[in-house]
């Protein structure tokens, strides 16, 4: 029970300012690390989503979801295992474009989603998405060609399971 | 036609909104919310509305405290005796930074506070100027809730929700930051409670076969014991739970902040559980079959080694706070829910039962406390004065009609084992914080919620100087305050580990104390020293007789520990006896 494993936390909250404080510091109470975390609308007009992943052991996950929600303005939060959602992260690649015609490059990008977004007289960008594994291992490989900038996402992860929070928000509305 | 219905709607508005500045506002929100008392310091950025706490001084009274702290704490008071909301007010800044001690206190103990705070205008908000500080990010994490509001529109229904989440639930303090352009921008104000905030479910709903299991559970049990914190009181569920206890015929025993639900007498209460409570609750808790918490949240020090606790039990959990449930200790029976509530489903469905000989375990173990322990703290043979025994002639000078309002420290969990109770919401003292310097400012307004009241603070010589400087409200508010400091010139709890767990190595625990009579003196109190027991009975006499504020100094034996206990990371059963 003690081992660690990756949690994708989806917390649905009202949108207001500072509640972003509010959760990390649950977080920062129990020295959780978040490895990844995206803020955007939901499915429901009005109501956020903040879509964490940390590596906690499963006895702990129940706690600090239980502690998320017990916020004033957070509606409901979950908390799911890699096997429950469908999820994805996007990386932007920024290289030098003398590499732009570069065959060894272009083999690498051949990445089932890899693509290059924007090529100027100096430097072309390219975008992939996928699993963190996946963007891992394309960065390793575009590394030695000098990255100029590199930047990943938050995961965002859609859950198989339903999750009952557009009933609760009928309910209570 | 379209013209006059205009007009008329117009003159319906009028009646029901009014135009006033947002510091007017807040006045009128409190009164709203039938707020008649608040604890607070003035300063720059909450000028306005101590303006208009001049004008309505008729119909709200503001208690000066000698530091923001003093005024949390002295709205904890108010709450904890009276179970209404205790509000505070301070200014931005430092004002605002002064209670956070007292938030932090009120969240850990589930006490309903509203603390009103200044802010800078919001055109300078994140400008470091003056006396700016983000009041907000500090608080978030020892708030229930807390919001900064900008524009004196949002004032009514901040100041509704602020109460409403404040007292409703599990309750817990709520801070309301008003920038100063705010306070004085003037609007159309109208008022409605808050009954509902769509985010936050108050009170979880209790599901009916999860009280039928924990009935099943308890009739089975062959040797049950309840142990019952502050939800009870927070409930106002004492009745039900005596109901429960004397059908069912259960031993029960109480947190730190349970104390006084029940009388001390009650043939079933068997005391405090954890680090300095009981020896027959605590080494039974490690022997019963089902053990029931109600409105209690397993605090490690009331169950010393989790791994150790009650693991031969089955767990029954009635609360009101589902992030409470399996945080500490494992349930097989989780009863969500408002404890009266619950307890009243919970009632016919026990069967009646006397569990005598199970009860009568507590009692052998009973008597090996007293004679090991409670004896000699209470009826010393030994020159020096025990802290007991200052409590003991308490008891019978009150009758067990006084509110305890103790500190932090030794004196707490003497006062806590042997304060004897009549009444609930009798044992004010600071438990999850373990905040020294509450009592003083705590009495204050706990006084001033319950006038008819004898209220009694007590503490340590090293408590008391924390907040001392409160003698100064008590003085100009003349608030009939009993004031006992219990004085060993050591931080005695400290100074107890240091003796116990580090070879008698007393760094910084020793106190050169001043003449702590001639400084109540100086605020004009009634004040006596007491260094002899023959003189202590006439003293507390003397005190209890007074109208006023009256303070009393006991000077005990120095060096003297408070047992039973639990060291830290031992068994609840490994509790020591010496």
């Amino acid at each position: 029970m003690k081992e660690k494993q990756n949690f994708t936390v989806s917390v649905y909250t009202e949108n207001n300012v500072g509640i972003l404080n509010r959760l990390s510091a649950i977080f920062l109470k129990r020295h959780i690390n978040i490895e990844s975390m995206t803020v955007s609308k939901s499915e429901i007009d009005d109501v956020h989503r903040f879509t964490f992943v940390v590596i906690v052991p499963k006895t702990l996950i129940r706690k600090v979801v239980g502690q998320l929600e017990k916020q004033i303005e957070v509606i409901r939060a979950f908390y799911h295992t890699e096997d429950e959602i469908i999820y994805n992260e996007t990386a932007l690649f920024k290289i030098s474009s003398e590499h732009l015609y570069d065959e060894t490059i272009q083999n690498k990008m051949k990445f089932r989603r890899a693509h290059i977004i924007a090529i100027t007289e100096n430097y072309f960008v390219i975008e992939a998405s996928g699993y963190k594994a996946d963007i891992d291992n394309m960065y390793e490989k575009l590394k030695p060609y000098g990255l100029l900038q590199f930047v990943r996402s938050g995961r965002i992860a859609i859950t198989r399971p339903k999750m009952a929070i557009s009933e609760l928000l009928q309910e209570i509305n | 036609m379209k013209e006059t219905l205009t007009i008329q709607r117009q003159i319906k508005d009028t009646q029901t909104t009014e135009r006033i500045s947002g510091s007017e506002a807040i006045i009128k929100c409190l009164l709203a919310e039938d707020i008649d008392i608040l604890y607070g310091y003035p300063g720059g950025a909450i000028m306005p509305v101590y303006d208009e706490l001049y004008k309505y001084q008729d119909k709200i009274h503001h208690v000066l405290a000698r530091h923001e702290q003093g005024a949390t704490h002295a709205a904890q008071g108010f709450a904890r005796i009276s179970g209404r909301v205790g509000v505070c007010i301070a200014t931005s800044g430092p004002g605002a930074t002064n209670l956070i001690t007292g938030i932090a206190d009120a969240q850990i103990d589930s006490t309903p506070m509203v603390c009103i705070t200044g802010q800078v205008g919001s055109h300078l908000l994140g400008s470091d100027a003056f006396q700016e500080t983000d009041i907000i990010g500090i608080s978030t994490p020892v708030t229930k809730w807390n919001y900064q509001i900008t524009k004196a529109s949002e004032i009514p229904e901040i100041m509704a929700k602020a109460f409403y989440i404040a007292k409703s639930g599990r309750p817990g303090p709520v801070l309301v930051d008003i920038t100063k352009d705010a306070q004085f921008e003037e609007f159309d104000f109208k008022y409605e409670k808050c009954t509902k905030v769509r985010s936050y479910k108050a009170v979880p709903d209790t599901d009916i076969s999860k009280v039928k299991e924990a009935a099943d559970v308890i009739n089975e049990a062959k040797k049950p014991m309840i142990v019952w914190g502050q939800g009870v009181i927070l409930g106002e569920a004492e009745e039900e739970l005596t109901a429960v206890i004397e059908k069912a015929g259960i031993p029960s025993a109480w947190t730190i902040l349970g104390a006084s639900a029940i009388p001390t007498e009650h043939p079933l209460n068997i005391g405090m559980v954890g680090m300095h409570g009981n020896y027959a609750p605590n080494k039974l808790t490690n022997e019963c079959d089902v053990l029931i918490a109600i409105g209690m949240r397993f605090d490690d020090r009331v169950t010393g080694n989790l791994e150790t606790y009650a693991k031969q039990a089955k767990v029954i959990h009635f609360e009101i706070d589902p992030a409470e449930i399996d945080k500490n200790v494992k349930t097989d029976v989780a009863v969500l829910g408002d404890s009266k509530d619950s307890l009243t489903q919970l009632l016919p469905l026990l069967n009646e039962n006397k569990h005598s000989k199970w009860l009568q375990k507590f009692k052998d173990l009973y008597a090996i406390e007293f004679e090991e322990v409670i004896k000699n703290d209470l009826h010393p043979t030994k020159e020096g004065l025990t802290m007991g025994e200052v409590l003991k002639e308490i008891n019978t000078q009150t009758k067990g009609e006084a509110a305890i309002v103790s500190d932090v420290g030794q004196h707490q969990m003497i006062a806590c084992r042997y304060a004897e109770f009549k009444n609930t919401r009798s044992n004010i003292t600071s438990g999850g914080l373990g905040t020294m310097g509450f009592g003083l400012p705590a009495a204050i307004g706990a006084k001033m919620a319950a006038p008819e009241r004898e209220v009694i603070s007590i503490s340590g010589d090293g408590g008391y100087q924390m907040t001392i400087q409160e003698l100064g409200t008590i003085f100009q508010q003349k608030a009939a305050v009993k004031i006992v400091v219990l004085n060993n010139d050591f931080l005695g709890m400290v100074r107890q580990w240091q003796q116990l767990f580090f070879d008698k190595r007393y760094a910084s625990t020793e106190m050169t104390n001043p003449d702590f009579v001639a400084i109540a003196k100086g605020y004009y109190l009634n004040a006596r020293r007491v260094t002899k027991r023959e003189e202590l009975a006439d003293a507390v006499k003397e005190m209890i007789e007074s109208k006023e504020a009256y303070f009393l100094e006991v000077c005990v034996e120095k060096e003297d520990n408070v047992f039973p206990m639990i060291p830290t990371g031992a068994s609840v059963s490994d509790i020591r006896l010496k």
